[in-house]
């Protein structure tokens, strides 16, 4: 297996989801969140918020909410049985709340490989526009690909 | 969360005080995959995992960063977060107890803000950290 380096750069389609209060309190469940400022609306206000917030790493849950799921492993051509997560950073340069609507742009910045092209890494940043067109997140992450090739060896 | 912490009381080494997370169980993989939109079965489905080579299921990265964006916001209010970053650095399995910690590693003044940035980690039973994470706060 070899992933195909003249991907980077490549440009995905971008797509608009709402944030939804009932997500977002499924997502807490999960993570073992329970500050009432997730849940109600209220206690969100109270604490300087304009509406429910989304918790910080609750972006993953709108990046991933792309109709075209799946996108990047297709791209590569890779299954996803095949992939771990090497790393994720976000910038937050905005809150985001329950409601807004924001629009997710992908971009492929690199790809390269380590252990003679046992794993290979794909770099991708996201960009995370709210309803007004502002840029209120950036997020980065590194895909790791398990080459199934490399163990045959 | 107790009183919000003053940038020119906070000292680069200062802790923030641990979380120490129930085991992981397979129930709340299964939470997570629905409430992060991550949909890989080798989360949740141990047949797929097997498959591709694991014992058993795994948690989510994502899952763990989140525990790690919890101890930033058990320090100071969400709005105040300005940035949340990780390295993977070991599979978290069913069962395993996580604890998370953070600590000031340094502070600094960036458009207009006093900024403080903070090691964050999860690291489990066996003392093997997880997740080596940052994070950077605006502190008033």
């Amino acid at each position: 297996m070899q992933l195909d380096k003249k991907l980077i750069g490549h440009t995905f389609k971008p797509f608009t989801t709402t944030v939804e209060a009932g997500k977002i309190r499924l997502f807490c469940k999960a993570i073992g969140e329970d500050d009432p400022i997730y849940v109600d609306e209220e206690a969100a206000k109270k604490a300087g918020y304009r509406a429910i917030p989304a918790p910080p790493t609750y972006l993953t849950a709108v990046t991933n909410d792309d109709p075209d799921k799946g996108g990047l492993l297709r791209l590569l051509n890779v299954d996803i049985g095949l992939i771990l997560h090497g790393e994720q950073h976000y910038e937050y340069l905005a809150p985001v709340h329950v409601g807004d609507k924001i629009t997710c742009q992908q971009k492929v910045v690199d790809i390269y490989d380590k252990k003679g092209g046992a794993l290979w890494f794909v770099a991708s940043e996201t960009e995370l526009k709210d309803q007004a067109g502002k840029l209120v997140a950036k997020a980065k992450g590194i895909t790791v690909v398990r080459n199934p090739d490399a163990a045959k060896k | 969360m107790t009183s919000v912490p003053k940038f020119d009381q906070v000292k680069v080494g200062d802790e923030i005080k641990p979380i120490v997370l129930p085991p992981i169980s397979r129930h709340q993989l299964a939470l997570y995959c629905g409430g992060s939109g991550d949909h890989n079965p080798i989360h949740v489905d141990i047949d797929f995992a097997k498959k591709f080579g694991f014992k058993d299921v795994f948690a989510h990265g994502m899952l763990s960063m989140a525990f790690l964006g919890r101890i930033v916001t058990s320090w100071v209010p969400q709005k105040q977060v300005r940035g949340l970053g990780t390295r993977f650095t070991s599979i978290t399995w069913v069962g395993d107890v996580i604890t998370v910690s953070g600590k000031v590693t340094g502070k600094r003044e960036a458009n207009g803000e006093k900024l403080v940035d903070l090691e964050v980690k999860c690291t489990n039973q066996n003392g093997q950290d997880t997740l080596q994470g940052n994070a950077t706060v605006a502190l008033a």
